[in-house]
């Protein structure tokens, strides 16, 4: 029996809790694994020292020591703050990253929202992904500091101007793949040809190369990341919208950062590097519901490499040349993109 | 456009130091080893000799000190505390007057507030005080931190033999004594 068959015979509300426990995983176990292999040991590496070594085998319960201790810290509320909106706004960023999650397909019953009923796909990724600047926002206005205030004002500003590639870079591949339906992306790519040679498929990053690069630069951008950490650069705004949280509010702050690295790395390499897909293997096949979430969590590491390899090298963009970047220099690529693909899928 | 270059640069130098610092054996023996490829050393298991030189904690020399206070006069937080008496001494001929001698009754440094600037050890006359390179002398009680005449004596203990400066220095040579 096949595991969609098992599935399909559960009740609804079964299949709905494997689901949104699935969706915890994927968010939150991704997170941590990121954390623990980039932000403590490659960056160690990288400055030729070790990281964490004490809390589990080398250090690898070091993130647990950290969860522990910020769950014991005080809920600190400035006097002055807007209660509600300082209290709910890290729930709304790590809100986004949750329903970000929800449109990546890990295998061809491995979904969190059904892809043969909807084509609603990559649109709706990119409509929930821009929710996190109003979580955001809220936290730079809700703790009355002007720090703050300015970090939030920056990063609705950088976020905004960089969701613009982003979403442009997206659209090339939606003309090449003809549909906004991720698994269909991801089929797409598995029997496309390149030159007549169809044994890797047609991953898009092959087509589509300037659409990744300037997608994986804002997405660079869109997580905050050095070189575009402007938002919460600590030599001028303390840490920027997060300067008055503490505990548990910074711990989720702190979780979203590197979730939603996690998740854009998974849009991101459904869309350029051919998802789920194994060559030689069929993507429709029901053993990809197992080996797919590996194959994506391969890609989601890679990816994220790249994304915190350039935050621990670069320094700081100034906000002018980062608004510059976008609009003068990405933008006008990717425009020019979407019509080289326009042309050649009409022509081809 | 003209930065790209430089941004790779910088890519493959932080991506060699990691691949340096995974795999010390190179190309030849790509076996992991962060431990051996890490410049650090992980502290309370492993620990790095300090240089003979290094500024860790002030020692004193008991029989030297004079009690002329002019450490603690020159101590920049006033951290030394000086007390002592004068006690006649016989004379250095028969029948001459007695000598007068001083003894010191207290030497304390207060290591919370001391900045290791090291004036007093330069200041030091008659040799008493001397660095010594040990550092482990942190203490969960603040008021411990004060270091007495018999704390400081131990630290002499540690405080290394004095090696020449470079060639054609003319500072002036500390001549250690034998504890």
């Amino acid at each position: 029996m096949s595991t969609t068959q098992v599935f399909a015979e559960l009740a609804y509300w079964q299949q709905t809790g494997i689901r949104v426990g699935a969706a915890l995983a994927a968010v939150l176990l991704v997170a941590g694994a990121l954390v623990y292999m980039h932000l403590f040991k490659a960056v160690s590496f990288m400055q030729s020292r070790l990281g964490p070594m004490e809390a589990g085998p080398y250090g690898s319960l070091q993130l647990l020591a950290e969860v522990g201790k910020h769950i014991q810290k005080e809920d600190i509320f400035p006097a002055k703050a807007d209660r509600f909106v300082f209290g709910a706004a890290p729930f709304v960023v790590l809100a986004s990253t949750f329903l970000l999650v929800v449109v990546v397909p890990a295998g061809p019953d491995a979904w969190f929202i059904d892809h043969h009923n909807s084509d609603l796909g990559i649109y709706l990724g990119l409509a929930v992904s821009s929710v996190s600047v109003l979580g955001i926002l809220m936290a730079g206005w809700g703790s009355s500091n002007k720090y703050s205030l300015l970090g939030g004002l920056r990063a609705t500003g950088q976020l905004i101007a960089y969701e613009l590639p982003l979403i442009l870079a997206v659209v090339g591949v939606v003309i090449q793949a003809g549909t906004m339906n991720m698994a269909d992306i991801v089929y797409a790519q598995a029997n496309g040809e390149i030159f007549g040679l169809g044994i890797v498929g047609n991953p898009y990053i092959l087509t589509q190369g300037v659409a990744f690069i300037i997608f994986l630069i804002a997405m660079q951008a869109e997580l905050a990341q050095a070189p575009f950490d402007m938002p919460v650069a600590e030599s001028e705004l303390v840490t920027g919208y997060m300067t008055e949280y503490s505990g548990m509010r910074f711990l989720l702050f702190f979780i979203g950062e590197f979730a939603t690295a996690g998740v854009f790395a998974a849009v991101a390499s459904v869309l350029f590097l051919g998802g789920w897909y194994i060559p030689g293997i069929d993507p429709g096949a029901d053993v990809m519901n197992l080996l797919g979430p590996l194959v994506m969590l391969v890609k989601i590491v890679g990816l994220t490499f790249l994304v915190f390899w350039t935050r621990f090298t670069m320094p700081r963009f100034r906000e002018d040349q980062l608004q510059r970047l976008a609009w003068k220099f990405l933008i006008p690529i990717a425009l020019a993109n979407i019509v080289v693909t326009g042309i050649l899928k009409v022509a081809f | 456009m003209a930065l790209i270059p430089g941004l790779i640069k910088g890519l493959g130098v932080t991506g060699s130091t990691m691949m340096r610092t995974i795999f010390p054996g190179g190309v030849k023996k790509p076996i992991p080893s962060p431990v051996k490829g890490a410049e650090t050393v992980q502290y309370p298991h492993e620990k790095e000799a300090p240089p003979t030189r290094a500024r860790g904690v002030i020692a004193l020399h008991e029989e030297n000190c004079t009690a002329c206070m002019l450490c603690a006069r020159e101590c920049p937080d006033w951290c030394i505390y000086i007390e002592g008496h004068k006690e006649k001494a016989p004379p250095r001929r028969a029948g001459g007057k007695p000598r007068q001698r001083n003894i010191l009754d207290r030497f304390d440094i207060d290591y919370a507030l001391c900045m290791f600037c090291g004036i007093c050890v330069e200041v030091c006359p008659f040799e008493a005080l001397f660095w010594s390179p040990e550092y482990e002398f942190s203490e969960p009680r603040i008021a411990d931190l004060l270091h007495d005449m018999s704390r400081l004596s131990e630290w002499m203990e540690t405080v290394p033999d004095f090696e020449d400066y470079e060639a054609g220095s003319q500072q002036k040579k500390l001549k250690v004594p034998p504890t």
